[in-house]
């Protein structure tokens, strides 16, 4: 996919929160957060939708927006669009607080791809731009446009009305609007939903590329393994913001760390072999020659616990360390809610 | 009203007229009455006696004047309907609603590009209809509808402000219904008050004098202007976009 993302920044943006798995991109320097909300809630009638969020976006981050159905994530991305008023708190999108007065200048600034692109399938893709193009009141419009189609490998596809394209394509045709008006942030509201996987994959390179480029973006999505590849930092929505920072950091604030050994038969005293290990906090049998060893350091206690257990004239068939996904961390999180409420 | 960018107003106008003209229910639809409605006068000047009485000649220049005001209504009304729910209903609304556009620059794009198609077609009708008088219609007859220039001017006064009425009107339905079949025939429905008011004109009622027609035109034009406004209000972006039928709490 040819990747030149139109308007893009030449390196001053920054990702202040950016994952280790993923270095920041050398140029980029600390600035201000672009997205900052305080105890946003908004309620239609006696249903919450969602209540008292407070997160910030820093500036080139790809920020991912977690929560089931219902959760308040498209209501959210709509109120900070400015589609929708909040009931209470406040909220500064790309520099401009979120007011009545002020919502033509956020909409100015941000771009907002719905999960449905919406695309007006009578007209060309080049039409559809060209309209948005002029909405927005885009300078040098036909050039912007290529640089869009192109950024989305649509450029020969340009021509072609938009009710004949297939989902994916529309999808990046959806992409493309956003694009046009160089926002400061692009809401992406489960970008792949409904996409099979080679345009998933297209679509993830896209946000990637775009993420390069220093574009801040804030991705609500259901899909979690989208979510860990892509994103910076995540927030998990169930109606009240239940986390928000890293997965790596989620995952460790989440869950212990554990190491996981199997042995070729049942060690005779496991009690006798793990306990006088100072970096083992407890441990628990997982079936017939496994068993979970709760460790404040995993790589201290690895070596030693394996010595240990071979010391003993055991055979270790394995022994590693248990990795946990986003996944776990969203379910740990989202369950603890239903749990809640049946209580 | 606020500060309103011609730009983005006619960027809403250029879509609007292309979608349309890419729809082929759309082009019958605003062919069909105009059709019927030209045939009917054409034909009556052919088949008229060479002499007719000071009343007859009357209907040969007021029949059509009934006739082109309305297809001013009828055909703007339908489209009209389906501005913003159709938006809504093919999925572009959310998309349009979340650039800078602003509600009064959309309803006025979208009214004009309805208004100018109507009218069009409204004067061309009515021209074509001229044209066979002209060519074909006893003199008497052609004296007596190219003589009356306050029909005339009722005409090209009365089919821009009738038209807007309708537009106006089937865009308030349009703003809140939830189904476009709906909203066309509320629509429809909405705009038959300016039917009567056309029916009080041609019935001599209301006599087309060029007073009559001049005032007629002001007060129109500041009931369409007044009605723009009202519909410009009624247009409420989050109960567009979520559908909830009470503003927010």
């Amino acid at each position: 996919m040819d990747l030149t993302i139109p308007g893009g920044p030449k390196g001053e943006r920054v990702s202040p929160n950016r994952a280790v798995a993923d270095p920041p991109v050398a140029e980029r320097t600390a600035s201000d957060p672009v997205l900052v909300v305080e105890k946003l809630t908004k309620r239609f009638g006696e249903r919450v939708a969602f209540s008292e969020i407070s997160f910030e976006v820093g500036q080139g981050e790809v920020f991912g927006f977690l929560g089931p159905n219902g959760a308040g994530k498209t209501t959210t991305v709509r109120t900070l669009g400015t589609l929708i008023e909040p009931t209470s708190g406040s909220a500064t999108v790309a520099g401009v607080p979120l007011n009545l007065a002020n919502q033509v200048a956020i909409r100015q600034r941000v771009a907002i791809m719905p999960e449905a692109p919406g695309l007006y399938l009578r007209l060309t893709v080049k039409e559809n731009l060209e309209f948005f193009a002029g909405l927005y009141g885009v300078r040098h419009a036909e050039e912007r446009i290529n640089d869009a189609l192109d950024a989305v490998n649509l450029r020969e596809r340009a021509s072609d009305l938009c009710g004949g394209l297939s989902k994916g394509l529309r999808q990046r045709v959806g992409l493309a609007r956003t694009l046009l008006s160089d926002p400061t942030i692009m809401f992406l509201d489960e970008p792949t939903s409904g996409l099979d996987p080679v345009a998933t994959l297209e679509v993830h390179n896209l946000i990637t590329a775009l993420r390069r480029k220093g574009i801040t973006i804030f991705l609500t999505t259901h899909r979690l393994e989208e979510a860990e590849k892509l994103c910076d930092r995540v927030a998990i929505l169930n109606t009240t913001l239940r986390t928000v920072g890293r997965p790596e950091d989620l995952r460790a604030q989440l869950f212990k760390k554990q190491l996981v050994l199997r042995t070729l038969t049942p060690l005779g005293d496991p009690d006798r072999l793990f306990s006088p290990i100072a970096t083992v906090e407890e441990w628990s049998i997982d079936g017939a020659g496994a068993y979970v060893l709760t460790v404040s350091d995993p790589v201290a206690a690895a070596p030693e616990v394996t010595r240990r257990v071979v010391g003993a004239g055991a055979d270790v068939l394995s022994i590693s360390e248990t990795k946990h996904s986003l996944e776990d961390v969203y379910l740990e999180l989202v369950d603890e809610d239903v749990e809640a409420r049946t209580t | 009203m606020m500060d309103l960018d011609f730009t983005r107003v006619r960027a809403v106008v250029r879509k609007e007229l292309l979608d349309y003209r890419r729809k082929r229910s759309i082009v019958v639809t605003m062919m069909i009455f105009p059709i019927i409605f030209l045939i009917e006068p054409v034909v009556a000047i052919f088949v008229a006696a060479p002499v007719e009485s000071g009343s007859a000649l009357r209907t040969y220049v007021v029949l059509p004047l009934l006739y082109m005001l309305l297809i001013a209504v009828i055909v703007p009304s339908t489209l009209a309907a389906y501005t913003i729910v159709g938006e809504r209903e093919q999925g572009t609304l959310e998309p349009l609603l979340t650039t800078p556009l602003s509600e009064q620059e959309l309803i006025l794009g979208k009214a004009a590009a309805v208004m100018i198609p109507a009218v069009a077609v409204c004067y061309g009708v009515y021209g074509l209809f001229l044209l066979a008088v002209r060519l074909f219609a006893h003199p008497a007859i052609a004296s007596a509808v190219f003589h009356n220039g306050s029909v005339i001017l009722a005409m090209f006064l009365f089919a821009p402000l009738v038209a807007g009425w309708a537009v106006v009107v089937g865009m308030a339905v349009s703003v809140r219904a939830s189904e476009v079949r709906v909203a066309q025939q509320l629509g429809t429905l909405a705009s038959l008050p300016m039917v009567g008011v056309i029916i009080l004109l041609v019935t001599g009622v209301v006599k087309a004098t060029f007073t009559s027609a001049v005032d007629f035109s002001v007060g129109l034009l500041a009931v369409d202007i007044a009605a723009l406004r009202i519909v410009a209000r009624m247009f409420n972006r989050e109960r567009l976009v979520t559908g909830a039928k009470n503003k927010s709490s």
